[in-house]
C-alpha cells in the first residue's frame, strides 16, 4: 500500500448555467480514483462556486497510481431528477510519482465535456505521499522518468543508453461494444477516454518495468500511439529508448570523455564479410543490444565507402513486407516462434533518439524502412496480444537485417506507425542505420571497439558521413568519393537519414523542407484481395517517393536529407504517400550534379525546343535555389577520386519503368551518382507531369525558411518569439474521372496551398523559420483527403544571420563552447531553484495575486506581485487598474522542439499525454466542420497548457499531435474528432533573466519577448 | 477540389488588426476578402486570393469565438482557451467597444430598447455603417447600460472595472449611458451641428455636478451614506432650481443683475450693445430652463432649450466665443452681489455646469 493520493477541490468559475429558471447552477464535484469516490457539498446557486473541500484521501497501490487517472466530475445538483453532468477533468498523476518532477499539481483545469467542450474551470490541488519502498517495484515502475524528447534532455547527462523498449496493450474499443447501442454518445466517449487513459498508464508502467530490468532510470524518445482498429479493437503501443540519466550537477560531468578509450583494435567480423546474409548470424547474440561489434575504427581495416543506401533499400523492403500480408497463416506460426524467445525483443539495437551526445554517432549508413500489410482480426484475448506483437517483431527484424546489410549495427531515429482503413492495416517502421560508439551503451561491452578516430573525427564534423559498409562489397551500387572535408574516407554522393542534423556537422548554406507527394488509385476490394492490391502498390509508391525526393533534392542543389519521414496512408480507393525531410548541403559530400532532360523523340523539332526550354527552366531553378539557400561550396579542384568499383549499367538514367522495382535491391538503381548529370527521360505525359510538378513547388517567400528537423542548418541566432500552430485541411475530390495525375495534382496543390497559407499567416514574424514541420495525411473517407500540419515558427535575427559566414570548423567550435557555457549556467540555475525562499508556486493563490503581467513564467509570478502592472501601455491609462486585470492566466509556451530559443530548461516536470474525444450533434450551429474542429483544437491546447501550468511549468517541449481523427456526417449534422497529444512539461528561464540572476533573486523583469509571441502587428 | 475544412490554430491566438477591423465593421467574409485584395496585400505578400480567403475565414472564426468573451471582458482575461498577450487583449476589447461617431449621434439619448434596435436598419442606411456593425455598437451600449445601471459609485469607474476599457472610452460610455438614462433629445435638426464630443463633455460636467453621486462632492471622498448614483439627476436639486425663478420674476433683481453685469463688462465686450439689449431675454431663457427641469419632458429637451434660448441668439448676433465666456463668467459671478438672492450655492451648482456646457455648445 505504498501511496496516499490527496485531492482538494477548491473552487470553480465560469460554470455554465444549468438551471434555466434561475440562470444559475447548483454545482458539486465527484472525485474518483479507482473504485473510490468522494463528493463535495453542493454549492447552491452560483456560477463561481467555492467548495474549499477537505482533503480527499485515497490509499492506493502504486500500480494503480501509475495506471489510473484521477477523475473529477462536476455535476449540477437536481432535487427532482438525475444530476446533470457539467463535465470532467482527468488528471494524470504520474508526474507526482518521481522525485525530481512536480511535487504538487495545483491550478485551474478546464472542465471538459465531450459534447459541449470546455464548460468553465475548476481549481484542484493534488498531492501524493509515496511511502518509499524501493524494493517493491515489481508491478509498478514508479520513479522511471519518461521523456518525449528524442534527445538527451537538456538538464541531464546520459550515463548509459541501454536501448530499445517497446510494449503494446490491446483492448476492445468501447465504441464497438454492444452496450454502445444503448448508451449516450457522451457515455461512450467517456468510456473511451477513460479506457485509453488507463491503457496508456498501464503501458507506461510496463515499459517502466522493462527499463528497471535493464537497470535504467528513464525512457527518452517515448512515443506512444493508438491504433483504432475498429471492430477488432484498440491497440495502444509505445516505443522508447531506455537510458540511465544523471541530473547534471557539475558542468564537467557533461563533457564526454570523447577522447577516451584506447582499447585494442579488434577485428570486426563483418568488415571481412559484408554479405548481409552472413551478417545476420553474426551479431545477433541473445544478449542485449550492446553486444554488437561496433566498428568505429573502420578507418584502419578498410577505406570506407558509401552510397545512398536508403534509396535502393526501401523499395525492396516494401516488397518484401507486402508479401507477408498475404500469407498470413504460415507466417504467424513462424512468428510465434520468434516471439517465444522473449529475449529476442531486447535484441533490437534501435534507438528512438534523433539527436545524440557528442561522439555517440560514429557513422551513418542510410535510411532503412520496412512496411507490412496486415488484415485485422478481432483480438480474442486482450491479455496476450501476440499477433500484434508478432507483427511488429517481424518488421523490426526486417529493419535490423537491412541495417546489417548496410554494415551497421544499430538503427537510430527509429519510429513506427500504422495506417488503418477498414480491416487493412499498413505497419511501417523506419530509421537510420548507423554505427554507434559503444561507450555509452554499457560498461560491460568490450568487443574491442576502439576509439582511434581522434584525429579523424574531432576537427571536421564529417565522420558520420563516412560510409560504414565495405566499399568492395556494397549492398547496392553507389558512387563513392573521398570525403570533401577530410579527404581520408569515402563518402556517398547522397545521404538520407531520419535523424536530426548532428550538431557538429559541417553544412554549407541553409536547409529547406523537401516533400514528395504521391497518390495512387486502388480498386476497392475486400480483405485478402485488398491487402494484396495494397502490397503490390507499395513498392511503386516507395520508388516514386524516392525519385521525387531525389529530384527535388537535386533541384535545390543539396546532397543530404535529414529527418526523413515517409508516410503511406491507405484509404478505400487510394494510397497516399507523403515524405518530408530537410535538405542540406553537407560539406563532406560531393556537389550534386544537375538534372538533365532527355526526350524520346529527338527528331521532332518543336519537341526538341520544348525539351530545351524545360532544361533551361530546371537549370535556372537550380541556380536560383543555390543562391536562395546560400549554397556556395568552395571550389575544389577535382581530384581523381576514383570509385571504380560499381559501375552499374543505367547509372545516370532514371527509368520510369515498372518491373524493375520489384525483386532485387540492385535493380532499383536510383543511385545516379554521377555528378554531372541526372537524366530525366521524358517518354510520356506521365513523365512530363512529373517534371512539371518538380517545378511547381514554390520556394517560401523571402524571409521564410522551413525544415522538419529541430534546428535549421545555417541559422543559429534565434530570437525568442515562437508560435506553435496546428493547421488542418480536408478536401473533397470530385469523384468524376479520378486519375492518378489529377489526384497527384490535387494533393500537391493541397500541400502547397497549405504551406502558402502558413507563410501568409505568419508573415509578421519575418524573418522566421518554420521548424519541425510535421505533415500527416489521412484518408478519412472516400474522396476525402485530410492533411494536418503542426510546426513552430521561430523568429531569428537577420543581421546576425548574415555574419555567419565563418568557416564551419569555427562554427562547430563555437557551438561546443556555447555548450559549455550552458552547462556552467545550470548549477547556478539549479541552486536558485532549490532556494526555499523561491519554490515553484503553481498554486492558485499565486496565480490570483500575480500581476497582470502574464508573460512571467510560473516560477517568477510570486516575485512580481508587487510590481506595477505594465499592461498594455497606452491602452490602459488607468486611474485605478481594473481589478480583474490582475489575475490573467500565465503564458504556457508549446513547441514541437526539444528546446526553447533564448531560454534554459531548468526542470522536467513529467510527460503530458492526453487523449480527447469531441462530438457534436449540432454541427451547423457550431460553425460547420471548420468551426467545430477549430474550437476543439483550441480547447486541446488550452487543456494541455492548464495541465502544464498546474504542474508548475511554463512550457511544453517536444509537443506532438499524434492523432487527429476527424469524422463527419453532415447529413445528420454530426461530427466527431479524436485527438491525441503528448509532450514534456518543463520549467524554463529566459537566458536574459539568467544573467540577471545573482544567485539569489530571480529577475523579476519580463522581457518583451515573454509575452508569448505577439505575432500580429 | 473544394476545401471541406480549413483551419489554423496557434498556441498564441493570431490577431490580425486589419481583419479585426473589417469584422468589427460588419463586412462579410467575401467583402472583407475583396477589401483586402484592394488594399494591395496580395502584391505585398505574393499570396493568392485563395490564401486570403482562407486566412480571412480563420480570423473571422476566431473573432466569432472571442465575441462571447468580449461581452464580458474580464472573462477574456481569465479564460484558458485563447492564449492572448495582455496588450492584444486590451486591443481586442478597446476596438470591440469602440463606436462610430455617426452611429452614436443617431442613438444618443434614445432609449436602448427593442424599438430603437428596430430602427437600426434606417440608421445603417443613413450612416453607411453596416447593419451588423450598428447592432454590435447598439448591443455594446445596451450591455454596458444594463451592467452599470443599478451600480453605485463612479459611473466611469464602474464601466472601467466591468469592461476593462481605457479611461477615454469609459468616459464616453459614461456619457452614452447617462444620456440614454435621461433620454436627452439630441436628434433635433438644430442640434445636428453638435458632435458626440460636445455632448460627452456636457454629460461629464452634469455627472460631476448634477447627479446624486455629485452630492458627496469630492469624487475622491464619496460619502458612504449618500446614494452614490451617477446615472440619475439629483431630483431634489432639480426641484430646488425653481427657486432661481426669482432672478427673472423679480423685476428689481433682474435689473440689478443686468446693471452689475453691464458695468463689469462695459468696454470689454465687442458685442456689448447686443448683450445689453438681449440681457433680459438671455437671462430669462437660462433661468427658465432651470425652473422647468422638474418635468421629465423638459429635462429631455434641455439641449434643445439651451440652443434655442442662448446659443442661437448669441450666434445671430455673432458673439465671439471669448465674449460668450466673459459674459457667462460675469453673469454667474454677479449673482453673488445680489443681496436679495438667497440661493447662491444652488445657483453655483447650476450655473457652474451650465456655463461649461454653453461654452462648449457655442460653435458652428
Amino acid at each position: 500500500m505504498p501511496g496516499k493520493l490527496k485531492v482538494k477541490i477548491v473552487a470553480g468559475r465560469h460554470l455554465p448555467v444549468m438551471d434555466r429558471a434561475s440562470d444559475l447552477t447548483d454545482a458539486f464535484v465527484e472525485v474518483k480514483f479507482g473504485n473510490t469516490t468522494f463528493k463535495t457539498d453542493v454549492y447552491l446557486k452560483s456560477l463561481n462556486p467555492q467548495w474549499n473541500s477537505e482533503w480527499f484521501k485515497f490509499e492506493v497501490d502504486d500500480e494503480d497510481l501509475q495506471d489510473e487517472p484521477l477523475q473529477i466530475t462536476v455535476l449540477d445538483h437536481d432535487t427532482y431528477s438525475a444530476n446533470d453532468a457539467i463535465g470532467k477533468v482527468y488528471i494524470d498523476i504520474d508526474p507526482l510519482l518521481y522525485s525530481e518532477a512536480a511535487t504538487v499539481i495545483s491550478g485551474w483545469f478546464p472542465i471538459y465535456d465531450t459534447i459541449h467542450g470546455i464548460r468553465g474551470e475548476i481549481n484542484v490541488v493534488v498531492k501524493v505521499d509515496l511511502f518509499n519502498d524501493l524494493n517493491r517495484f515489481r508491478q509498478s515502475s514508479c520513479g522511471i522518468k519518461f521523456f518525449c524528447t528524442t534527445s538527451i534532455p537538456k538538464c541531464y547527462r546520459a550515463v548509459i543508453i541501454h536501448g530499445f523498449v517497446e510494449e503494446l496493450v490491446v483492448n476492445e474499443d468501447p465504441e464497438y461494444q454492444w452496450i454502445d447501442r444503448i448508451r449516450t454518445p457522451r457515455a461512450s466517449n467517456e468510456a473511451r477516454q477513460r479506457l485509453i487513459s488507463l491503457m496508456s498508464g498501464e503501458l507506461q508502467r510496463k515499459i517502466g518495468l522493462k527499463v528497471l530490468e535493464m537497470r535504467g532510470n528513464a525512457v527518452v524518445g517515448y512515443l506512444q500511439c493508438f491504433d483504432l482498429e475498429g471492430e477488432s479493437g484498440l491497440v495502444v503501443r509505445a516505443i522508447g529508448t531506455a537510458c540511465t540519466l544523471d541530473k547534471l550537477s557539475s558542468p564537467a560531468a557533461f563533457l564526454p570523455a570523447c577522447n577516451s578509450p584506447s582499447k585494442e583494435m579488434k577485428e570486426i567480423p563483418f568488415n571481412e564479410d559484408p554479405n548481409p546474409n552472413t551478417h545476420s548470424s553474426g551479431p545477433s547474440t541473445p544478449l542485449k543490444n550492446q553486444t554488437y561489434s561496433f566498428s568505429p575504427s573502420k578507418s584502419y581495416s578498410r577505406q570506407s565507402s558509401s552510397s545512398d543506401t536508403d534509396l535502393s533499400l526501401t523499395p525492396k523492403t516494401g516488397m518484401g513486407s507486402g508479401s507477408a500480408g498475404k500469407e498470413g497463416g504460415p507466417f504467424k506460426a513462424l512468428l510465434r516462434q520468434q516471439t517465444q524467445s522473449a529475449l529476442e525483443q531486447r535484441e533490437f539495437p534501435f534507438f528512438t533518439l534523433t539527436a545524440f551526445p557528442p561522439g555517440f554517432l560514429v557513422h551513418v549508413g542510410g535510411v532503412v524502412s520496412a512496411r507490412s500489410v496486415k488484415l485485422l482480426d478481432r483480438i480474442h484475448n486482450p491479455d496476450e496480444p501476440e499477433t500484434r506483437d508478432a507483427w511488429w517483431a517481424e518488421i523490426r527484424q526486417e529493419i535490423k537485417s537491412h541495417a546489417k546489410a548496410l554494415g551497421c549495427h544499430a538503427v537510430v531515429g527509429y519510429s513506427e506507425s500504422t495506417s488503418i482503413c477498414e480491416e487493412v492495416c499498413i505497419l511501417s517502421a523506419s530509421g537510420t542505420a548507423a554505427v554507434l560508439n559503444p561507450r555509452f551503451l554499457q560498461d560491460g561491452t568490450v568487443e574491442g571497439c576502439l576509439e582511434q578516430r581522434l584525429e579523424e573525427n574531432l576537427p571536421a564534423g564529417c565522420g558520420f558521413c563516412h560510409i560504414p559498409y565495405d566499399e568492395l562489397n556494397m549492398p547496392f551500387p553507389a558512387h563513392l568519393t573521398y570525403c570533401y572535408n577530410c579527404r581520408k574516407q569515402k563518402v556517398p554522393d547522397v545521404l538520407f537519414t531520419t535523424i536530426d542534423l548532428p550538431m557538429d556537422a559541417a553544412v554549407i548554406g541553409k536547409g529547406c523542407l523537401i516533400q514528395a507527394r504521391l497518390c495512387r488509385l486502388k480498386k476497392k476490394a475486400q480483405a485478402e484481395a485488398n491487402a494484396t492490391a495494397i502490397s503490390n502498390l507499395l513498392p511503386f509508391m516507395e520508388y516514386e517517393v524516392h525519385t521525387q525526393l531525389m529530384n527535388k533534392l537535386k533541384l535545390k542543389g543539396m546532397n543530404a536529407l535529414f529527418g526523413l519521414r515517409i508516410q503511406i496512408s491507405v484509404g478505400e480507393n487510394m494510397l497516399m504517400g507523403l515524405a518530408s525531410a530537410t535538405g542540406v548541403y553537407l560539406a563532406a559530400l560531393p556537389t550534386p550534379g544537375g538534372i538533365q532532360i532527355a526526350g524520346k523523340t529527338p527528331n521532332d523539332g518543336s519537341y526538341e525546343q520544348h525539351i530545351s526550354h524545360m532544361q533551361k527552366k530546371i537549370n535556372d531553378t537550380i541556380a536560383k535555389n543555390k543562391e536562395l539557400y546560400e549554397i556556395n561550396p568552395p571550389e575544389i579542384c577535382e581530384e581523381i577520386i576514383g570509385s571504380p568499383i560499381p559501375e552499374p549499367r543505367q547509372r545516370s538514367r532514371l527509368l520510369r519503368s515498372q518491373s524493375e522495382s520489384s525483386d532485387e535491391v540492385t535493380e532499383l538503381d536510383l543511385s545516379h551518382g554521377k555528378k554531372d548529370a541526372f537524366v530525366l527521360e521524358i517518354d510520356d505525359t506521365d513523365a512530363m507531369e512529373d517534371v512539371h510538378s518538380l517545378l511547381t513547388d514554390v520556394p517560401p517567400p523571402s524571409g521564410f525558411y522551413s525544415c522538419n528537423t529541430e534546428i535549421m542548418p545555417g541559422i543559429n541566432n534565434w530570437t525568442s518569439e515562437i508560435q506553435m500552430f496546428t493547421s488542418v485541411r480536408v478536401i473533397r475530390l470530385s469523384s468524376l474521372n479520378l486519375t492518378n495525375q489529377a489526384l497527384n495534382k490535387n494533393f500537391n496543390d493541397l500541400c502547397e496551398n497549405l504551406l502558402k497559407s502558413l507563410y501568409f499567416k505568419l508573415r509578421s514574424m519575418i524573418p522566421c523559420c518554420l521548424c519541425h514541420v510535421n505533415f500527416t495525411v489521412s484518408l478519412p473517407e472516400d474522396e476525402l483527403i485530410q492533411v494536418t500540419v503542426t510546426a513552430v515558427a521561430i523568429t531569428f535575427d537577420k543581421n546576425q544571420a548574415l555574419q555567419t559566414t565563418k568557416t564551419h570548423a569555427e562554427k562547430s567550435l563555437q557551438r561546443a563552447s556555447t555548450d559549455n557555457e550552458e552547462l556552467l549556467q545550470f548549477p547556478l540555475e539549479l541552486c536558485s531553484d532549490s532556494l526555499p525562499s523561491h519554490p515553484f508556486p503553481p498554486a492558485k493563490e499565486h496565480l490570483e495575486s500575480a500581476s497582470s503581467n502574464s508573460g512571467i513564467p510560473a516560477a517568477q509570478r510570486a516575485v512580481t506581485v508587487e510590481k506595477a502592472s505594465p499592461v498594455g501601455e497606452g491602452n490602459f491609462r488607468n486611474r485605478s487598474s481594473p481589478p480583474c486585470a490582475n489575475s490573467t492566466v500565465g503564458v504556457v509556451k508549446m513547441t514541437p522542439l526539444s528546446f526553447i530559443p533564448g531560454a534554459k530548461i531548468t526542470k522536467y516536470l513529467g510527460i503530458i499525454n492526453m487523449f480527447f474525444i469531441r462530438e457534436t450533434t449540432s454541427l451547423r450551429e457550431e460553425g460547420g466542420v471548420s468551426g467545430f474542429l477549430h474550437a476543439f483544437i483550441a480547447e486541446v491546447f488550452a487543456m494541455v497548457r492548464a495541465h502544464v501550468a498546474a504542474l508548475g511549468g511554463n512550457a511544453v517541449v517536444s509537443y506532438i499531435m499524434k492523432q487527429c481523427v476527424f469524422m463527419e456526417n453532415p447529413n445528420k449534422n454530426q461530427a466527431q474528432c479524436l485527438i491525441n497529444v503528448s509532450g514534456d512539461a518543463v520549467v524554463f528561464v529566459r537566458e536574459s533573466e539568467l544573467e540577471v540572476v545573482s544567485t539569489q533573486q530571480p529577475a523579476a523583469t519580463c522581457q518583451p519577448s515573454c509575452t508569448g509571441g505577439e505575432v500580429t502587428t | 477540389m473544394a476545401s471541406e475544412l480549413d483551419i489554423f490554430v496557434g498556441n498564441t491566438t493570431l490577431i490580425d488588426e486589419d481583419v479585426y477591423r473589417l469584422w468589427l465593421d460588419g463586412y462579410s467574409v467575401s467583402d472583407a476578402v475583396a477589401l483586402r485584395v484592394r488594399s494591395g496585400i496580395l502584391e505585398q505578400t505574393g499570396a493568392t486570393a485563395a490564401v486570403l480567403q482562407s486566412d480571412t475565414m480563420d480570423h473571422y472564426r476566431t473573432f466569432q469565438m472571442l465575441e462571447r468573451l468580449l461581452h464580458a471582458p474580464p472573462k477574456l482575461l481569465h479564460q484558458l482557451i485563447f492564449q492572448i498577450p495582455p496588450s492584444r487583449q486590451a486591443l481586442l476589447i478597446e476596438r470591440y467597444y469602440a463606436f462610430d461617431e455617426a452611429f452614436v449621434r443617431e442613438v444618443l439619448g434614445k432609449k436602448l430598447s427593442k424599438g430603437t434596435k428596430k430602427d437600426l436598419d434606417d440608421i445603417s442606411t443613413k450612416t453607411g455603417i453596416t447593419l451588423k456593425s450598428c447592432r454590435r455598437q447598439f448591443d455594446n451600449f445596451k450591455r454596458v447600460f444594463k451592467v452599470v445601471e443599478e451600480m453605485r459609485g463612479s459611473l466611469v469607474d464602474n464601466i472601467q472595472q466591468h469592461f476593462l476599457l481605457s479611461d477615454r472610452l469609459a468616459r464616453d460610455y459614461a456619457a452614452i449611458v447617462f444620456f440614454a438614462n435621461n433620454r436627452f433629445e439630441t436628434g433635433k435638426k438644430k442640434l445636428q451641428y453638435l458632435s458626440f464630443g460636445d455632448f460627452a463633455f456636457c454629460a461629464e460636467l452634469m455627472i460631476q455636478n448634477w447627479t446624486l453621486g455629485a452630492v458627496g462632492e469630492a469624487p475622491t471622498d464619496p460619502d458612504p451614506q449618500a446614494d452614490d448614483m451617477d446615472m440619475d439627476l439629483d431630483k431634489e436639486f432639480l426641484q430646488d432650481l425653481k427657486e432661481l425663478k426669482v432672478l427673472v420674476a423679480d423685476k428689481d433683481l433682474l435689473d440689478l443683475h443686468k446693471s452689475l453685469v453691464c458695468t463689469a463688462l462695459r468696454g470689454k465686450l465687442g458685442v456689448f450693445s447686443e448683450m445689453e439689449a438681449n440681457f433680459k431675454n438671455l437671462s430669462r431663457g437660462l433661468v427658465n430652463v432651470a425652473a422647468k427641469l422638474t418635468h421629465n419632458k423638459d429635462v429631455r429637451d434641455l439641449f434643445v432649450d439651451l440652443v434655442e434660448k442662448f446659443v442661437e441668439p448669441c450666434r445671430s448676433d455673432h458673439w465671439p466665443l471669448n465674449d460668450v465666456r466673459l459674459f457667462l463668467n460675469q453673469y454667474s459671478a454677479s449673482v453673488h452681489s445680489l443681496d436679495g438672492f438667497r440661493h447662491q450655492a444652488l445657483w453655483d451648482r447650476y450655473m457652474g455646469t451650465l456655463r461649461g456646457c454653453l461654452l462648449r455648445l457655442c460653435h458652428d
